[in-house]
């Protein structure tokens, strides 16, 4: 009997990426990277599966995935907002952005609304501290900011 | 080997290559602070206390940076002061400071530094932390409101003990040791073994403190109050009142606990004596029926969980024995009850042990309730004190009898490969009708992780193995499941040189156990004690002896099996509750 066969479709890819990475020192980033676009976030239960598949601690995983903001615990919304919280943008209150932004949405960093429209994440520093203070949505870039200009551009999703 | 020619403050050594700036000051007798360093556990360069002027643009961290030939490092000016002060201060910025109340008050590496620095004030206003204590677990407790970050306990944890219940976790001013999902350590992989603790330079992992409930037993009037002192607790606490390490202080340690209002002293070692009896025939009689082989020690609670949570598939391999701690209690409840005619309900078991993970034992429900409360040997040391007694000039004194007679067998437990070779004096005694030849265990003996041995017993060769550390019990283990080695009886003991090292004994700074062996050295304590014990094999204990006659019959009964023998459960493998 296929050994795969009661694995759901996102199981089997999970298994090929370690199957790809079975033999690779260090592996355990660029798997969590395949791992989640698979699964869109990293659950703890994908987590346990990595941690055994590379024969690591799951304290291991779990202190990775936490350390980069790249890396989610939660579902991402279907537009993901990051807002810079670099030196730049943090002077130039990337803040104030962060506060308005949590209470247009009704959430804290690192969520989703409800109807899983958006996510909202800080990050360190994207790049263009010359129009700090900046956030992004998915690949859209929103630069010199002011609080009053964050309902407007929720607006267009 | 190359050696290379360094100057340290003007002072020249010579030192092999890839030695340290840190190892080639101290042969030039040159003092550099550290607060992250513990050699060969945490050489990671993360705090920058040991901050040198090694001639290039930007300082460097002695402990990582590697000596070249010619070499000039300068390790004091006031730059290099300046420095390290103000790196402390912002350390000191954020941690709590309520040393008074600490359990590390006054053995703490940092209250040490701050003090060795010169630092009077802290310009620094930190945010207090404001984090949760854990002290769910029966073993461990943990406040990261004192943690410093320095990773020597994540490192012990992940690279010596390969458990890895710990980590760091989150990122910048958040970063954080803890567990997966920030749970408690008792809801995760942690098997209590306490290694973490001994390492922490100062107070963000501690013991579960059970001294009250043994001053509250004693108080009761209604309580017949027992307390046993395992092996390893005698070869350690003189630490705790000066004296040096490795000095075995059994006749003051027995003296002070008898001023302290028990009804009975006794002797963890006759328990182990027992032990020997029971393990040993349970080897002997996996040998014959054809029984499941290798027989693997079960002393070590620490690491019974480790087997439990990592290695299922040994868990018949495991003695079923129960460990001295538990035996001990099971023994007083029951045979010592009838015979002093107390009701077993009224009897209170306190055990001292070097052990952290002796907590988690003796509330398994495996265990019933033959010890009433564990406490370590650090606790043991803070009752005396709270006591007011003082140690050093107290009056020598006696284990009461008859649980107080134990043979060398028993003490040498503390020690890795000391149960080994407990048993075998007995198992080869039982075979061949002699003693063994002393110098047929030596390779058995010795502070290394993973030791064997071949004996010929009764036309038999019976390969051993002693490893103590779980990661060399991992490394055993899994050479035993690739059919790599073929043993008969293997020793485990979770902690690296056993129980004299077990997370329960006194706490070492940094400062000496970069220069001394500390395993080494309180073995020695315990070796000296079987030299010069009446008996040196548990098969000639008498009280064993009587025990066997008037109740349980022979080693391996039905009643001894009732009495002295558990079970053990499969466990997560990650975390206790999904």
């Amino acid at each position: 009997m296929c050994q795969n066969c009661n694995l759901d479709e996102n199981q089997k890819k999970l298994q090929e990426v370690f199957d790809k990475y079975k033999d690779t020192q260090g592996a355990l980033i660029p798997v969590l990277h395949e791992a989640q676009e698979i699964y869109g976030y990293l659950p703890l239960s994908v987590q346990e599966a990595v941690a055994d598949a590379l024969e690591i601690p799951l304290s291991e995983v779990y202190g990775v995935v936490t350390f980069y903001t790249h890396f989610s615990l939660y579902p991402k919304g279907k537009y993901k907002i990051q807002i810079c919280l670099g030196t730049a943008c943090y002077v130039k209150g990337a803040n104030n952005i962060l506060e308005e932004l949590k209470k247009q949405l009704g959430i804290d960093v690192g969520q989703s609304t409800k109807d899983g429209k958006f996510s909202l994440d800080a990050c360190r520093c994207v790049g263009a501290c010359g129009i700090a203070p900046v956030m992004m949505i998915n690949d859209d870039v929103y630069g010199s900011l002011a609080v009053s200009d964050v309902a407007d551009i929720l607006k267009k999703y | 080997m190359n050696l290379l020619n360094v100057t340290i403050d003007g002072i020249k050594v010579q030192v092999p290559e890839g030695t340290s700036v840190l190892d080639a000051a101290k042969l030039a007798n040159v003092d550099i602070p550290t607060l992250c360093y513990l050699k060969d556990i945490n050489e990671i360069g993360a705090c920058r206390m040991c901050l040198v002027d090694v001639g290039g643009r930007a300082l460097q961290a002695a402990c990582v940076y590697p000596c070249s030939e010619g070499l000039k490092v300068i390790t004091n000016s006031p730059k290099i002061r300046d420095i390290r002060k103000a790196t402390l201060e912002l350390i000191l910025s954020h941690h709590d400071r309520s040393c008074l109340t600490c359990i590390r008050n006054q053995n703490c590496e940092l209250q040490a530094l701050a003090d060795k620095l010169n630092v009077r004030d802290i310009p620094f206003d930190g945010a207090p932390k404001g984090l949760p204590i854990d002290n769910i677990s029966k073993s461990i407790v943990r406040d990261n409101n004192k943690c410093v970050l320095c990773r020597r306990c994540t490192s012990i944890c992940n690279n010596i003990q390969t458990v890895g219940a710990i980590n760091v976790m989150e990122r910048g001013y958040e970063t954080v040791v803890s567990t997966t999902d920030h749970r408690s350590i008792a809801d995760v992989n942690c098997v209590n073994c306490g290694q973490c603790i001994n390492v922490c330079p100062v107070g963000a992992i501690y013991e579960k403190d059970n001294t009250q409930a043994v001053w509250d037993a004693i108080k009761d009037p209604d309580k017949y109050v027992v307390i046993q002192t395992a092996p390893s607790v005698r070869a350690g606490i003189g630490e705790e009142f000066g004296y040096p390490i490795g000095t075995p202080v059994t006749g003051k340690m027995v003296g002070a606990i008898k001023k302290m209002g028990f009804d009975k002293v006794f002797d963890t070692d006759t328990a182990a004596d027992l032990t020997i009896m029971e393990e040993g025939t349970e080897l002997l009689t996996r040998i014959k029926t054809g029984g499941k082989l290798p027989l693997i020690t079960s002393c070590s609670p620490g690491w019974i969980k480790f087997c439990e949570h990592e290695f299922p598939e040994f868990l018949d391999n495991l003695s079923t024995c129960k460990s001295p701690q538990q035996m001990f209690g099971a023994l007083i409840k029951s045979y010592y009850a009838e015979k002093n005619n107390i009701d077993p309900s009224k009897i209170f078991v306190v055990a001292v042990m070097p052990c952290t993970a002796k907590k988690f034992e003796s509330d398994r429900e495996e265990m019933f309730n033959d010890v009433d409360v564990s406490i370590t040997s650090r606790e043991l040391a803070r009752m005396i004190r709270e006591a007011g007694i003082d140690f050093r000039s107290v009056e020598e004194a006696q284990f009461d009898n008859p649980l107080g007679e134990a043979t060398g067998a028993g003490v040498i437990f503390g020690a890795t490969g000391g149960v080994m070779e407990a048993a075998l004096r007995t198992v080869y005694y039982i075979l061949e009708g002699k003693r063994i030849n002393e110098e047929a265990l030596m390779p058995i003996r010795g502070t290394e992780g993973i030791k064997e041995a071949t004996l010929k017993v009764a036309g038999m060769d019976v390969n051993v193995c002693a490893a103590s550390g779980l990661g060399n019990a991992r490394k055993v283990l899994n050479m035993v499941k690739n059919g790599e080695k073929n043993y008969h009886f293997i020793e485990i003991m979770a902690c690296p040189g056993g129980c004299v090292n077990g997370g329960g004994q006194p706490i070492v700074p940094a400062s000496i156990r970069n220069k001394i062996d500390i395993r080494a050295e309180r073995a020695k304590a315990l070796y000296s004690e079987d030299k010069r014990a009446t008996y040196r094999n548990s098969d000639e204990n008498p009280f064993i002896q009587k025990f066997y006659k008037e109740y349980a019959g022979e080693p391996g009964s039905h009643k001894a099996h009732e009495l002295l023998h558990t079970h053990y459960q499969k466990r997560e493998k990650h975390l206790k509750n999904k």
